[in-house]
């Protein structure tokens, strides 16, 4: 990936929020690069900081310590004028939409307008012009209440949009919306971000949106970024425990404690699983290795999809043979894939990253 | 021995002129008292909204200064008040008895009582339009008049039709200070005379009025509230 100009910029950035039961570290000193162009998102389980690591961004929150920086500018120095001028510059879409209900679709694409002061004229072309973007021309004159939730979320980006910002801040955009909603939406954000060249950063606990529109995504943990990268990378490869739980999660390629349990009683034999990905780990890696060894292997478990359009994901194996022959085809696998040994019936051991129901007391795993 | 059968039979021809007059009384007093209500009561309203913590202009001591003023004042019974502000009345219309020496109290009374009304319907607001309007770079003043006030006006024109019936209610004791009304002339006529139909009527005009209020209350805030 070519490096692109820094658009957004966290330096040290730390908010803490104090509670009547403590502080919380909501941000707690976050180093991150944003580029121009970029479709960047942050994932992370509820309560990790993403909304508040955002809000950031547009100093709907104030930063306890460390920078901002939005087009080298530390956005928390300035002053209230000019950082309204600068949050013009910044859309922001939200998960309840949050459509002013007193208004028609075309007065709450026209509010940002009326804030920043356009004439009536201009405001009008420039409502038309949005609402087509969004294809809801016809609904210029309904009330909030009278759209689907997908119609609400188009207004909201349609309102988003109005001033032409740089930078378009999507919090959870999608998470009230079903699935084929989502996908529109996706789309929309997409076009936003090639044909408008908007940087789009997209919070989300959803892997599939990730996967779906963003470039680089960072992992959020405690208010920390637990790891950051090309979306392939961090999925395929992913560092950290929370990182590899969404991607468990997501995918569903690894047995959850339970299903080992329940795979162990049926394949009492010796349990592995081998990761598939585009580098080296493909399936084709796999059938080599056991044509090479004088093993057999059965997949008893498994998942692959895509990721950025790249294969990725695992298959786990019950494995038959000489001790000394399973030993030296992990070894020979282990060199181009990850090989997780989770052991036999008799002496199991255990998935540190596994997710989804636990095993029921007494079974072993 | 029968009381009402008793009364001389109303002389209508007097009364009539009487009626109409306090008519006019009572509608000069609730008027401008709602008048001052919807301009004071809504200021103090939205100020007891936004400086509420983590609002707008978040002031936790503002804030508990106006709470504690407001319920100071909001529980003393009206008959009470209206004696007991003389001095704030002497000060305001240059006397202490009359039409225009209870619109003072009355005034006050009925802004207390609307800023927690307005109070109230605001809390309503979900709190991400006002974040959506802060994230468009509206200035917070722009967010009370453009935001806040609008998407609460459907309540808020119920609360201020409520307030209009609460405001007749104070004026029927105008008479306490000589400031006349329908309730004065129900009481003077009707009740120390006991005259059951001047007290019937006064009673219906009242009751008239009460309802045309609310009905256009309930008709405005339906074609707001139309969304
Ligand atoms: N205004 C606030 N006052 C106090 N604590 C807050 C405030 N806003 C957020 N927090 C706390 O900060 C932490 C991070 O919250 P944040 O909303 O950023 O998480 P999130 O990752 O967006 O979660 P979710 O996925 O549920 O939206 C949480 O522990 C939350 O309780
Ligand atoms: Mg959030």
């Amino acid at each position: 990936m070519s490096e692109r100009e820094p658009k957004i910029v966290f330096e040290s950035a730390t908010k803490v929020f104090r509670t009547p039961k403590g502080e919380v570290r909501a941000v707690d000193g976050v180093d991150l690069t944003i580029g121009a162009g970029e479709v960047y998102g942050v994932i992370g389980y509820s309560g990790a900081g993403k909304s508040t690591l955002v809000r950031l961004i547009n100093a709907l929150e104030p930063v306890t310590s460390g920078r901002v920086l939005v087009d080298g500018r530390d956005v928390h120095s300035l002053k209230e004028s000019e950082l309204r001028r600068a949050r013009a510059d910044i859309g922001m879409i939200f998960q309840q939409f949050n459509l002013l209900s007193s208004r028609t679709v075309a007065g709450n694409v026209a509010y940002p307008l009326k804030v920043a002061g356009w004439p009536r004229a201009r405001r009008d072309a420039r409502v038309a012009e949005l609402l087509d973007f969004v294809g809801l021309t016809d609904k210029a004159r309904a009330y909030p209440s009278q759209l689907s939730g997908g119609q609400k979320q188009r207004v909201g980006i349609a309102r988003a949009l109005a001033t032409n910002p740089t930078i378009l801040l999507a919090d959870e955009s999608t998470s009230a919306l079903d699935p084929e909603t989502t996908q529109d939406v996706l789309d929309i954000v997409k076009r936003v971000n090639v044909e408008l060249g908007v940087t789009v950063v997209v919070i989300t606990h959803e892997m599939e949106v990730v996967k779906y529109v963003c470039d680089r995504v960072a992992v959020m943990e405690g208010g920390r970024v637990v790891e950051h990268g090309d979306v392939y990378d961090v999925f395929a490869r992913p560092q950290h425990a929370a990182t590899r739980r969404f991607v468990g999660t997501a995918l569903r390629d690894r047995p959850s404690p339970a299903a080992l349990a329940r795979l162990r009683r049926r394949h009492p034999g010796r349990i592995v699983t081998v990761g598939v990905r585009e580098d080296g780990g493909a399936s084709g890696e796999l059938t080599r290795a056991l044509r090479d060894h004088p093993v057999d292997g059965t997949v008893i478990y498994g998942g692959i999809t895509e990721i950025a359009e790249r294969p990725y994901g695992s298959l786990t194996l019950e494995l038959a043979g000489e001790d000394a022959a399973i030993a030296a085809f992990l070894a020979d696998l282990g060199r181009t894939t990850t090989v997780l040994d989770l052991g036999t019936a008799a002496h199991p051991l255990t998935d540190p990253d596994a997710v989804g129901p636990r095993a029921p007391k007494g079974a072993s795993a | 021995m029968n009381l009402v059968a008793a009364a001389r039979p109303t002389d209508w021809d007097r009364m009539l002129p009487a009626l109409w007059e306090s008519l006019g009384e009572t509608l000069y007093m609730v008027g401008v008292s709602l008048l001052v209500a919807l301009v004071a009561g809504l200021a103090l309203g939205l100020a007891l909204y936004v400086t509420r913590a983590g609002n707008l202009y978040g002031n936790r001591a503002v804030n508990i200064v106006l709470n504690v003023v407001v319920n100071i004042v909001r529980p003393i019974p009206f008959i009470i008040f209206l004696t007991a502000i003389g001095p704030l009345t002497l000060a305001v219309v240059g006397t202490t008895i009359g039409t225009d020496a209870v619109i003072v109290p009355m005034s006050i009374m009925a802004s207390f009582a609307f800023s927690r009304l307005v109070e109230q319907n605001l809390v309503a607001v979900d709190p991400g339009v006002v974040e959506a309007a802060r994230a468009m770079g509206a200035s917070r003043f722009r967010v009370v008049w453009s935001v806040l006030v609008p998407e609460a006006l459907g309540p808020l024109i119920l609360g201020y039709t409520f307030l209009f019936i609460g405001v007749v209610d104070m004026s029927a004791m105008a008479g306490m200070i000589g400031g006349g009304g329908l309730g004065d002339f129900a009481i003077r006529f009707g009740y120390q005379r006991f005259n059951w139909e001047i007290t019937f009527v006064a009673v219906v005009v009242i009751v008239a009025l009460v309802q045309i209020a609310q009905g256009l209350g309930n008709l405005l805030a339906r074609k707001v509230l139309r969304r």
